[in-house]
């Protein structure tokens, strides 16, 4: 916090940086503020946020807190600890995303590469489904509702029906999609036709669906396993498991490479169809798009049931790719609220969110490494990720942070 | 609304229903009686599809208070039908006003709803016994972080500020609360640093949404993520290896008010609370005077209504906007100690749960006003207790039914089918001066 609070202060000495904005921030929408922001306040927005990560990692080790005691004596200390503690967070954090150079063989060094593209398929997956609502100017903050109703749906044919494989996996991907089409569609017509704004719709609707599951896995006739007492279904069928891409040996499964093809269905979608160019249309501006004889409230329905199924896939992905012991209530593992962040990060353009969600996903497989031999909390990630996305918001802010000036960063 | 006096792409960003899509409704006078006539076949029909038999106690007061009341008991299904009967009528005079095209009163639903619960109650705590004071100092307590949140909410919306951050200022607050009273020794300098750790997280936001323009919902929801992360990264590094000095603070008890206290149902009920509760009533009669009857509370209003004409006659839009924000971050945050120095003593990993959210549902069911969102607040507390309870007594009611309830009747709500909720117009959009 101590980085937030020291900018605070100077945005009144820098009434240039707005200002100089203002001519041609008039017509533009605050959502497009982020999305065409410069590359090198970007860049500068990630550093920022490493550096605050690593003062957090700093300031919580028991051995620079040692050495800072004693820091005028032997400043050599505490300098060594420091190195070692934020050295050591970050490269644990490499050997868990990247490349293992502490083990031998081949495919083991590069095994933690594998784990970040298995965390990057459902960011990338929900992200696009934030990323398309926002393009449409809808902020879907449901992800999480139409994760856990997709998982739901889908965990269910993937646990219930007796099919074969060729049937049953694309059936189970199908109904969960479903499941979350009709979920985000809800929000997307309600705002059509009583005009109640999705930011809120979405944000009730997650907590309806989690009670909605929480119910459905506490009853043995709905999704709870026969004879046992925890809110959990039974296991998925094997028809029904998406299937590892890289042999058994790695935990990689079909669930990125759908994530690859949801990227370039989007791409499509958004650039080259008449669906996406009404999107685009309706996500500059409404009133001419109406005006041009676009129906923006069924521009709306649409486009929340696209972003509801994909972000629908990431539940699946979820359910029958990560944890397939059964439908759990945690089974969003808050990626919902993740795929905002990626959504933001990648600027709500598919080649963008599939680089956010690989750099999210890297940052996810990484924290874990790091907590584990480490001892630094995972949690790290959240506020890493967190920041990267406000100071991106805010490139006047970044540059005031650097004291470059507004016209020169342009 | 808007559209007149903010660009038109502004208007991604703020809260309002966008016009462009809003069809013309006729006024809501067949709601009411749609709504109770679907509530009344609804407790006619738990009541015909599970029949109970036996009795059913409530007992009005505990055995230690100064006048006791006597217990009443009732056959459980005789009552709960008399009461279905009693609803049934009520959503016929309902009807008939509606026919008559004469306006519906206010002590109708209220009516409705005493008859309903108590149908209700008797129906599901068959051979049991409510304890009424428990149920609803419950759920007094309960709501206390709901209602703090949502006056915190309601400050900043009607200041034009949407603050979807509630939930991580109520967390931050739990977080500082829990390490200052842990510190001190006392609980007191944890309500004063829960307010502060508010206070901070609405800067950040008001640095971001009013300084820099940044889209305030995406503020709001980045906001609850850094909380999120910083708190847990906090707990697992710093107060879990230092529990004995950092993580364990003194609960606040109860403080009974002498003379109130003691009054029959009301007194335990209401009188009988931590002091956080009493600061709770000073905080709710305050805002609502300050924000209706003060220069300050005009201005306000003012600027989140029409920012430009605000600007126009002098008053300092983005100033005023900032100190409404602190203020209502602080109070957002004192709701905060409510976790972790009145319903546990200690600050756990996300130990709001949500509550933040419940909070931002009460200021739009309470239509952004701080009395009804104090009683939207309060009911939706009501209802979370109402689950506590019966799932105590092993009523067979599905409690995760009754936790959704909060944020069902919001989405009806927004989606204008109870009552329509329309929000400060300039509501989440930044003001750039000309």
């Amino acid at each position: 916090m101590n980085t937030d609070a020291k900018p605070a202060t100077e945005p009144v000495k820098e009434p240039d940086a707005p200002q100089d904005r203002d001519a041609e921030a008039k017509s533009r929408s605050l959502l497009r503020d982020i999305t065409s922001g410069d590359a090198l306040a970007g860049v500068l927005a990630v550093l920022l946020a490493v550096f605050v990560g690593s003062v957090m990692i700093a300031a919580t080790d028991e051995a620079v807190r040692e050495t800072a005691s004693y820091i005028t004596a032997r400043p050599s200390d505490f300098v060594t600890a420091l190195w070692e503690s934020i050295s050591g967070a970050y490269s644990a954090m490499f050997r868990g995303a990247v490349f293992n150079y502490n083990l031998t063989e081949p495919a083991q060094q590069w095994r933690p590469l594998t784990e970040t593209l298995k965390f990057a398929g459902p960011l990338i997956a929900g992200g696009l489904g934030v990323g398309l609502a926002f393009r449409a100017g809808l902020f879907n903050i449901g992800g999480r509702g139409q994760m856990l109703m997709a998982g739901a749906a889908g965990g269910w044919v993937g646990y219930q029906l007796d099919l074969p494989m060729i049937i049953h996996l694309p059936l189970a991907i199908l109904v969960g999609m479903a499941a979350g089409a009709i979920w985000g569609g809800i929000a997307g017509l309600l705002k059509a036709r009583t005009g109640a704004h999705e930011v809120i719709v979405t944000i009730m609707l997650n907590y309806v669906a989690y009670y909605l599951l929480f119910y459905a896995l506490s009853r043995q006739f709905l999704l709870q396993a026969p004879g046992s007492a925890n809110p959990k279904s039974l296991p998925m069928k094997d028809t029904a498991i998406l299937p590892k891409v890289l042999g058994d040996q790695f935990n990689l499964h079909l669930g990125f490479v759908l994530a690859l093809v949801a990227v370039a269905v989007a791409w499509w979608l958004l650039n080259r169809s008449t669906l996406g160019y009404r999107i685009r249309a309706v996500g500059e501006n409404p009133h001419a798009a109406r005006a041009s004889g676009i129906d923006v409230g069924r521009t709306y329905t649409v486009v929340m049931m696209i972003a509801g199924s994909l972000l629908g896939l990431a539940g699946i992905n979820q359910v029958l790719g990560t944890v397939t012991s059964g439908i759990s209530l945690d089974l969003d593992a808050s990626i919902g609220f993740d795929a905002i962040t990626v959504a933001l990060l990648g600027r709500s353009r598919p080649l963008g969110i599939l680089a956010a969600g690989m750099l999210f996903g890297a940052l996810k497989a990484g924290g874990f490494t790091m907590q584990t031999s480490e001892n630094i909390s995972v949690d790290l990630v959240l506020v890493v990720q967190s920041l990267i996305v406000l100071f991106l918001a805010a490139p006047p802010l970044v540059r005031a942070i650097f004291r470059l000036p507004a016209q020169e960063a342009k | 609304m808007s559209t007149a006096t903010v660009p038109p792409a502004a208007e991604s960003g703020g809260l309002a229903p966008d016009p462009v899509v809003t069809p013309t409704r006729s006024a809501g006078t067949k709601k009411l009686p749609i709504i109770l006539g679907v509530m009344t076949a609804f407790l006619a029909a738990i009541m015909l599809g599970s029949a109970h038999s036996g009795e059913t106690t409530f007992q009005l007061s505990a055995e230690t208070d100064f006048v006791t009341l006597p217990d009443i008991t009732v056959p459980s299904m005789v009552t709960g039908w008399v009461m279905a009967l009693v609803c049934a009528a009520l959503a016929a005079e309902a009807v008939r006003r509606m026919l008559a095209h004469v306006r519906q009163p206010a002590w109708l639903p209220i009516a409705f709803a005493v008859a309903w619960m108590v149908g209700f109650l008797s129906w599901a705590a068959a051979d049991d016994r409510i304890r009424l004071v428990s149920l609803l100092g419950g759920a007094v307590a309960l709501a206390i972080p709901l209602v703090f949140g949502a006056l915190g909410g309601v400050l900043g919306e009607r200041a034009g500020v949407v603050n979807i951050a509630i939930e991580g200022q109520l967390l931050f607050g739990a977080f500082a609360a829990a390490i200052t009273a842990s510190l001190t020794g006392s609980p007191w300098p944890g309500l004063l640093a829960a307010m502060v750790a508010g206070a901070l997280i609405a800067l950040v936001l008001g640095l971001f949404a009013i300084t820099y323009f940044v889209d305030q919902v995406i503020v709001g929801v980045v906001l609850n993520v850094l909380v999120i992360g910083l708190t847990n990264f906090l707990f697992r590094q710093v107060l879990t290896p230092n529990a004995d000095t950092l993580n364990s603070p003194d609960r606040l008890r109860a403080v009974p008010i002498p003379v109130l206290g003691d009054i029959p149902l009301i007194g335990p009920i209401l009188f009988r609370q931590t002091p956080l509760v009493y600061v709770l009533y000073a905080v709710v009669v305050l805002v609502t005077y300050a924000l209706y009857r003060t220069r300050w509370g005009l201005r306000v209003r003012a600027v989140g209504e029409h920012p430009k004409a605000a600007d126009t006659v002098g008053i300092k839009v983005n100033r005023t906007r900032y100190n409404t924000i602190l203020l209502a971050g602080a109070i957002a945050g004192l709701g905060g100690a409510y976790f972790s120095l009145v319903s546990v003593a200690g600050f756990n990993r996300e130990m709001t749960g949500g509550a933040g959210f419940i909070a931002l549902a009460a200021v739009i069911f309470g239509k952004w006003d701080p009395i009804r969102a104090t009683l939207a607040a309060l009911l939706f507390g009501f209802a979370s207790n109402l689950q506590g309870v019966l799932s105590a007594i092993g009523s067979n009611v599905p409690s995760q039914f009754m936790l959704m309830l909060p944020y069902l009747v919001t989405i009806f709500a927004v989606a204008g089918l109870v009552g329509r909720s329309r929000p400060p117009a300039a509501d989440g959009i930044p003001y750039r001066k000309q």
